[in-house]
């Protein structure tokens, strides 16, 4: 796809910081609030598929080569495994908790009923988000770039 | 009307009156028989896992396993798609 | 009769979506009916976990009270991401399809002799 004109590249550049950092912010407070490694990345992955529309799929295609996406997604689902793993080292079973308890990491125990947030809670599961996220971000948005940069160069080709 | 189309018609009636018929026989809506599973989970979350996200904690420790197989899936539709595009792709 | 009415929602949205996967002859369309094939079965699966009078299943700062189940939410969330890979593969193959025979018409398709 071309590119768009110059008002909607800047107010893009504007407003890609904003989005990025609120996705960051729910993948981060999934033990928390509603949200999570899902719900988080498809907020940030939506951003980036922003300024893919704004910049040109040539332009962002040279910038970011769908060789590095590769590379941070199969980076995601090795922590997330490795995760996993670490749960049957120092636990009992495969996928267990075993950061519960801890007073180092993110170990504290809630008290029971309706408390306000603390963040140093929820054992691994904070980890696991972020590892999820980063999964989820690289894989849409390598679906997407490479959509477009496939029909601009089908559209060349036919011209 | 084709044959195909009648046949289609008759096939899309009788889905649509099971389907209608077993909505209006199901139980009403918001009573529930049986709970004893996520009435476990919802005493116990915040002592087991230590989360107060009552659904993040099903996701990604109660059933960890069906999150292993939902990233098995979304890693195999992106390596689809970008096996389906290479022969465009001159570089 | 007003107490089943999301049920007979579910069956609104899977009945339209049945309808453009029989009776539409353009590719894009059939692939929209699949998705509100999909859109009706996370919603029947979301509304067979409400309880009555109930809040969402989170501890931070809630007023208290009876929960809802957490379990459908968590199975509906894998069926979005499933859902929204199939639709990424759908399409790419509709390109695909489009580059070779030039038509999106499914009765033009679909014979072996090219």
């Amino acid at each position: 796809m071309t590119k768009m004109s110059r008002i909607v590249q800047t107010i893009t550049s504007i407003m890609f910081p904003f989005a990025m950092i609120y996705g960051l912010y729910v993948i981060a407070h999934g033990h928390l609030t509603p949200g999570g490694g899902f719900q988080g990345g498809a907020i940030v992955a939506s951003a980036c598929a922003m300024i893919l529309v704004a910049f040109g799929s040539k332009w962002t295609m040279e910038k970011i080569k769908e060789k590095h996406l590769s590379i941070f997604e199969s980076v995601g689902a090795l922590c997330f495994i490795g995760l996993a793993f670490f749960g049957l080292i120092f636990g009992s079973v495969f996928f267990s908790n075993y950061l519960v308890g801890n007073e180092m990491l993110f170990g504290v125990i809630p008290m029971a009923g309706s408390t306000a947030a603390d963040f140093n809670t929820g054992g691994v599961i904070p980890l696991m988000n972020f590892a999820v996220g980063l999964k989820v971000i690289a894989g849409l948005f390598a679906i997407v770039l490479v959509m477009a940069y496939a029909t601009t160069k089908l559209r060349e080709g036919k011209k | 009307m084709s044959k195909r189309n009648m046949i289609a018609a008759v096939f899309f009636g009788i889905v649509a009156g099971i389907f209608v018929m077993s909505a209006l026989l199901m139980h009403p809506f918001g009573e529930l028989d049986e709970s004893a599973m996520d009435d476990y989970i919802i005493e116990n979350t915040q002592e087991e896992t230590g989360a107060n996200n009552g659904v993040t904690a099903v996701v990604f420790d109660y059933r960890g396993f069906d999150t292993l197989g939902e990233a098995t899936v979304l890693f195999t539709a992106v390596a689809g798609v970008i096996l389906v595009f290479r022969r465009l792709h001159d570089d | 009769m007003i107490y089943n009415l999301p049920y007979l929602a579910v069956v609104c949205l899977v009945l339209i979506g049945l309808y453009a996967v029989l009776f539409k002859r353009n590719l894009i369309k059939m692939i929209i009916g699949i998705t509100l094939i999909e859109s009706g079965v996370n919603l029947f699966l979301i509304t067979l976990g409400y309880r009555k009078d109930s809040i969402a299943p989170i501890y931070t700062s809630s007023p208290g009270g009876i929960m809802s189940l957490p379990i459908p939410q968590a199975l509906t969330l894998t069926s979005i991401v499933i859902g929204v890979a199939v639709l990424a593969l759908m399409l790419s193959f509709v390109i695909h399809i489009y580059r070779h025979y030039g038509t999106l018409d499914v009765r033009k398709m679909g014979r072996l002799k090219e």
